[in-house]
This record gives structure tokens, C-alpha cells and sequence, in this order.
């Protein structure tokens, strides 16, 4: 850039790039959540209960509307009290006739029994409330990362200071 | 401008980019595929039907079932271990619900050559009612595919059997 002239203009610069960068991600992070129709349109796998179909690292893309809750769909849900969603199968549906009112039970399905042990005391169903979206397609490996920077922050940690330490000592 | 650095984030840039396009073209041809699958499930035996201490109803069957899912596999499908997770489930309404479904076994489908099968099971999983609805019931049995690429969008279809119907009485 021959027309920068001094090191204040391109601080600016640099920053405003910054800037850019960070709102461009957002917009398209909303972007997502809003095509999607869920709030988390991206989760990654974290454990081992959906083998061999999800395997740990794998990212899912999630869906939601407001068709009825069926059988054999891989969803993701909240348990109250539990901060980490859960990735399972629907195995078992009972709709009201009534009210619409949807009563589900999950499984992982690489596990020997339903997930009714891991609701909260007393609930022996999910409802549409806990339910933050449908599995709709993968990606394998890709969430890995995420997994690494929230197991080991130490390498989150490493990993800024290695990006400011490239800020303060490039000189443009 | 020649940098080493430049060099190397052009290089990461664009095999991204051209790995993301891959990806989409490979979930895309998917839906090319037009897959003709066939399915059957014979009820052999009711082996016993009982209502539980809170009052809901839990049955066990014996079934042969039998499909042939091979036009599901395409060359983007899982190539190690799973490609089609297939699962029975008993449909049937009650007065309190206009629908429920109940899966009552399923599987893994790891290959082209094993997608043509035929099993002989007891339900895997309790056939159990929100009550005790089922004296006398009919229901349908569903096998549901579900399809998992290598990468990409997933997609499940199902096939719905209609016709069977449980005892009127306890046994």
C-alpha cells in the first residue's frame, strides 16, 4: 500500500480490517441461526453415544421447525440443569390428541438403554421446549478444533498470545 | 507480496474453498441417486402380554424381518462402519393420542453386501403404551432408513406395514 504514508493510517486501517472481519462473521453466524430456524444451527459431537453413525469431532447442522417431533430423528437437546446439549435419536413419540402436545423419549444409539436416566428427577419425557433443533447434515473431523480449545485452553491461550505477539511485531 | 506467508494462506484458502465445493457436490449427487427399497415384516409370535405395576401396557413379539435397501448406497455413503441405520417401529393411536410410536429394534447396515437381510428377533426395545391401550389393537410397523453420508446432508425415508393387531386378552 505506496500511498500510506504514515504509521497512524495504517494502524487505522489495520484495525478497521479487524473490524470488518469480526461483524462479517457475525452477520454470517445470524445468518445462520435465522435460515436455520434454530439458535444453535451448528453443534459439535462430543461424545461417543451415536457411533459409529457421529463420531467425536463431527459437527452437525441443525434444523428446526415446527413439524411434529417423529421417530428416528437425530435431535439435539437441553436437559434442565445441564449446560452441555445432547445429540440423540427419538425412539419413542406419544402425541396428544388434543393439545399437539408431543411426548418424546431419545436413546444414543450406541447405547444399551434410553436416555431416561439422564433427564432431570422426575421427567420421563422431552418436550418440544428442550428440543433445540434437528440433525439435517455432517461434517466429519471439523469440530475437532473446537473440542481441542475448550478441553486444553492452555492452547486457546498460546494461541493469542501467538497472534499478538504477530500484531505488535509486524511493522507493515 | 511473495512472502512466505502470503504464499502459504493463498495455498490454505483455496484448497478450503475447493474442498467445501467437493463437499456440496458430493452431498448434491445424492439426490440423483433413485433408490427402489422393499420391505417386510411378518409378526410370528406374541410372546407375552402383560400391564405393568403404573398401569402401562408392555408387550413382546417375535418378527422376521426382511428388506433389501441396496439402491440406498451410493458412492458418497459411509464406507466403514455405518451407512444405514434402520430401525421397526409399532405406529398406532390411542383415544388419548393421536399418534404414538414405539421403536422396537434396530440396526446397522455397514455395508452394500449386508443391506439385504433377513432377521429373526424378539423386540429389542419394550413395546410399552402411555396406559393400557393396547388389548385389541391395531397398529402398523414401520422399518425407517436413515442415511449417513460421507459428508453432507442425511436423508431418511420409511416404508409402512399395515395389518397387524395385538390379542384382545392378557397373555
Amino acid at each position: 500500500m505506496k500511498w500510506v504514508r504514515n504509521s497512524v493510517t495504517l494502524r487505522s486501517l489495520q484495525m478497521i480490517a479487524f473490524g470488518m472481519l469480526v461483524s462479517t462473521s457475525l452477520v454470517a453466524w445470524k445468518a445462520m441461526v435465522c435460515f436455520s430456524g434454530s439458535n444453535s444451527p451448528v453443534v459439535v459431537v462430543l461424545t461417543g453415544s451415536m457411533e459409529p453413525g457421529f463420531k467425536r469431532g463431527d459437527i452437525l447442522f441443525l434444523s428446526m421447525s415446527e413439524d411434529p417431533i417423529r421417530a428416528g430423528e437425530i435431535i439435539v437437546f437441553n436437559i434442565d440443569g445441564r449446560k452441555i446439549p445432547i445429540v440423540h435419536r427419538v425412539v419413542e413419540v406419544h402425541e396428544r390428541r388434543n393439545t399437539g402436545v408431543v411426548d418424546a423419549l431419545t436413546k444414543g444409539d450406541n447405547n444399551p438403554t434410553n436416555d431416561r436416566p439422564l433427564y432431570a428427577s422426575g421427567q420421563h419425557w422431552l418436550h418440544q421446549h428442550h428440543i433445540l433443533g434437528r440433525a439435517v447434515g455432517f461434517l466429519p473431523y471439523v469440530g475437532w478444533t473446537t473440542i481441542i480449545l475448550t478441553e486444553k485452553p492452555i492452547i486457546k491461550y498460546i494461541l493469542i498470545g501467538a497472534l499478538g505477539l504477530l500484531v505488535v511485531f509486524s511493522t507493515g | 507480496m511473495h512472502s512466505f506467508g502470503y504464499r502459504l494462506n493463498a495455498l490454505l484458502t483455496f484448497s478450503v474453498t475447493i474442498l467445501a465445493i467437493i463437499c456440496a457436490f458430493a452431498s448434491y449427487s445424492d439426490n440423483l441417486n433413485l433408490p427402489s427399497p422393499s420391505a417386510q415384516i411378518q409378526v410370528l409370535n406374541v410372546n407375552w402380554f402383560q400391564k405393568q405395576p403404573n398401569g402401562d401396557d408392555v408387550v413382546s413379539l417375535t418378527m422376521n424381518i426382511s428388506a433389501n435397501l441396496e439402491s440406498m448406497f451410493t458412492w458418497n455413503t459411509k464406507q466403514d462402519y455405518l451407512k444405514v441405520f434402520v430401525f421397526v417401529a409399532a405406529e398406532y393411536e390411542t383415544p388419548l393420542n393421536a399418534l404414538n410410536q414405539v421403536s422396537l429394534w434396530d440396526g446397522i447396515i455397514p455395508s452394500k453386501e449386508q443391506a439385504k437381510f433377513w432377521i429373526h428377533t424378539t423386540n429389542k426395545y419394550y413395546f410399552t403404551d402411555q396406559g393400557s391401550n393396547l388389548r385389541g389393537k391395531e397398529f402398523n410397523l414401520t422399518l425407517h432408513w436413515h442415511v449417513m453420508p460421507k459428508t453432507g446432508k442425511m436423508f431418511a425415508d420409511k416404508i409402512v406395514m399395515s395389518g397387524y393387531r395385538l390379542p384382545e386378552e392378557y397373555r
